[in-house]
């Protein structure tokens, strides 16, 4: 672990977040997301098919994945790149470093790559001396508040344009101290001619890849900027970091990707920039890269193959699923405390950092599906949180009220007249408690409800009784 | 052991595999060589006509501006009067492309700049390799006729596309580029551009103009 967790602090979070009034303004704009996806996925009758082909595509190479690595490593050696190998964050950090120190960097723009952050890439660098710079505009808010990303396609989306301001006019302090920033167009024309300077001064430029292609060699990066070609062709060194997962066989089966990941992610039919790299500067050319390196990381994955949370590794971090997550847009991405927030950071979270540091996050569900409904490559990821539910309740790891809770209501559900007659007397109970306002605004023993919403009260029968009514039969 | 050997090593473990078994290598190898093509949206196939019907729509929706003229000789004229129009300088940088450096760019009164762009230009031209029909995206690869800064260093961006070169989709311009660069190679950049550079990371509110062009012209010739 690399990024320090505040996970297991994730109830605490969690209460921070509800009662953070300019986060819950803020997260409105998450909700755009939805609406956008299912336009895009309306537009296009293939849609649902391309699904099922991303899926398959990602199942066949994930069963195959030694050999379309080696197949990958052979191209890109054979198009004067480099391939490194690292099996952990800390590896992978020594790497990159040691590439920028001997090349005497001291500038080292950045691509917006989530595997940067699950690695910590930005401290060590500058713990060495050089100066990292995140390019994508919203990575560029974040790191000037020190923050980690909250959402992984729109890092800033916890952050409001009075924020943004008050950010800039800390940092860039050669600018008239006078000047409108009121504007989100303002801003962006001033990031823009900041960092602008930073991509022509940049010695290293650092990118991640969505899918790196066994057939060619090649790494592909989406953005709808151009921050990440801007890092990648015009410093003499680019190195891609990227984890074993994003090979794909071939350009075919990356345009099958391609069509269910901008669709997914922003609601658009393509992103405006879809770059393929492949080797550094070729004989002739007036511009590229003069050295294309790769580093390959493991950091848990090849453990999560073969085993009960290997659909995982389909992901290709659109952020659909948070963006469809009753959980997410009530509390953003920081509350998850670590790199990977919503259903996927749920999943993915304690597979890399280990079920007693992140164990708490597959409890943030509702279990309502959309997630799963929404995947482009379908992950089950409902399935898969209740997995870790179940060894998070075998390792005794979950706290002992709510493993009393769950014995003392295992004792009913597995006695069924017992269980029909007690919570009929409860429902009744509660039906002629809450009669005259027909909710309640506080419950003993229920405060980690109505703290945050009123519990409705209950029709003056059980669901079970009142199906048994309406159908003759229950079972 | 070596961080690759260990990784590959633990890969194997994981899938019950050796890495030598002849049915995986003959499955692998097969599909790098066939690279079958999957599920391709119908959206952008049909006639030239129509494939450039679709690429100009789609393209216009994602913000570029389209202008078809008669013939590669004509592009000069109409890049001049792009430009004028959007008062924008009468400068433009182009890199060797010999179809580019063909056109009679002395009967327009634009400077003419050549070589990659250093970050100062306003203006560049580049000709495609394809456009897409499907998306409206551009197709274009780098080399010294047409370098890669050119596509997103300058404000605006122009890009000259025969209407030829228009295909139905992405395994359509992969066939062309199989075709140059051979089966299993690819350039060292090819960029797929789909409108101008933009960004909503501040709020949500889609702004264009983020770090690459904050226009993008396609001149469809032929």
């Amino acid at each position: 672990m690399t990024v320090v967790a505040t996970t297991p602090r994730f109830k605490g979070n969690v209460h921070d977040a509800l009662t953070d009034a300019r986060l819950q303004g803020a997260l409105v704009h998450a909700s755009n997301f939805a609406g956008r996806r299912a336009l895009a996925a309306a537009r296009l009758p293939e849609f649902e098919a391309l699904r099922d082909s991303a899926r398959a595509i990602k199942d066949h190479t994930l069963a195959h994945l030694d050999l379309y690595l080696e197949a990958y490593e052979r191209k890109v050696v054979e198009t004067g790149g480099h391939v490194h190998w690292a099996e952990d964050a800390e590896a992978a950090r020594r790497i990159i470093v040691d590439l920028c120190k001997r090349r005497g960097a001291k500038t080292v723009t950045k691509g917006k790559s989530m595997i940067s952050e699950e690695i910590g890439l930005n401290a060590a660098l500058e713990a060495a001396g050089m100066a990292a710079v995140e390019t994508d505009l919203g990575e560029y808010i974040i790191q000037l508040r020190g923050e980690t990303p909250s959402h992984i396609i729109a890092p800033a989306i916890h952050v409001t344009k009075e924020d943004v301001e008050r950010e800039f006019r800390k940092a860039h302090l050669d600018r008239p101290a006078d000047r409108d920033l009121s504007q989100p167009e303002q801003l962006l024309a001033e990031a823009r001619a900041e960092l602008r300077a930073k991509f022509m001064a940049a010695d290293v430029g650092v990118t991640g890849a969505n899918f790196l292609v066994a057939e060619t060699g090649t790494s592909i990066i989406v953005t709808n900027e151009g921050n990440g070609d801007l890092t990648q062709i015009l410093p003499r060194v680019h190195i891609v970091i990227a984890s074993i997962e994003k090979i794909v066989p071939t350009l075919e089966d990356a345009a099958q990707l391609l069509r269910v990941l901008a669709r997914s992610a922003t609601g658009q039919d393509a992103s405006v920039y879809t770059t393929l790299s492949t080797g550094p500067r070729r004989e002739g050319d007036k511009d590229g890269p003069s050295e294309y390196h790769v580093v390959i990381l493991d950091n848990g994955r090849s453990a999560m193959l073969g085993g009960e949370f290997e659909d995982m590794l389909r992901c290709i971090r659109c952020g659909a699923c948070m963006n469809h997550c009753p959980v997410y847009q009530a509390v953003g991405g920081h509350a998850y405390g670590w790199v990977y927030p919503g259903p996927m950071g749920a999943v993915l979270t304690p597979s890399l950092i280990g079920v007693a540091e992140g164990g708490q996050l597959p409890n943030a569900s509702t279990f309502c599906g959309r997630c799963e409904a929404v995947c482009p490559v379908r992950i089950p990821l409902p399935k898969m949180m209740r997995h870790w539910r179940e060894r998070e309740f075998e390792r005794a790891l979950s706290p002992a009220a709510q493993r009393y809770g769950l014995r003392f209501w295992a004792f009913f559900a597995k006695r069924p007249t017992l269980y029909r007659f007690a919570t009929g007397l409860f429902t009744r109970a509660l039906h002629w408690a809450g009669r005259k306002k027909g909710r309640f605004a506080s419950l003993p023993l229920a405060g980690g409800w109505t703290d945050y919403r009123d519990l409705a009260a209950p029709e003056r029968a059980t669901f079970q009784s009142q199906w048994r009514a309406k159908s003759g039969a229950v079972n | 052991m070596n961080p690759r050997d260990a990784i590959l090593q633990n890969l194997r473990r994981s899938l019950g595999v050796t890495g030598g078994e002849a049915p995986r290598r003959f499955e692998v190898e097969r599909r790098l060589a066939e690279a079958p093509p999957g599920i391709v949206p119908a959206r952008g196939q049909g006639d030239v006509a129509t494939r450039v019907a679709t690429f100009r729509a789609e393209a216009e929706r994602a913000q570029a501006s389209v202008a078809e003229i008669a013939s590669l000789a004509d592009v000069p004229a109409e890049v001049a009067r792009y430009l004028r129009e959007s008062n924008c300088a009468a400068t433009l940088r182009m890199g060797d492309d010999a179809r580019l450096a063909a056109m009679p760019w002395g009967d327009t009164a634009l400077e003419i700049l050549f070589g990659a762009s250093d970050g100062h230009d306003l203006n560049a031209v580049a000709m495609a390799f394809a456009g897409i029909a499907e998306t409206g995206t551009l197709a274009l690869v780098s080399g010294a006729d047409n370098p890669t800064t050119l596509n997103f260093l300058p404000d605006n961006a122009i890009v000259v596309l025969r209407r030829e070169d228009v295909v139905a989709d992405y395994e359509a311009a992969f066939a062309r580029l199989r075709g140059r660069y051979g089966k299993g190679n690819a350039p060292r950049t090819l960029n797929f551009v789909t409108g101008p550079s933009r960004s909503a990371d501040i709020e949500q509110t889609l702004l264009l103009g983020a770090h690459g062009p904050r226009r993008l012209h396609i001149v469809i010739a032929g």
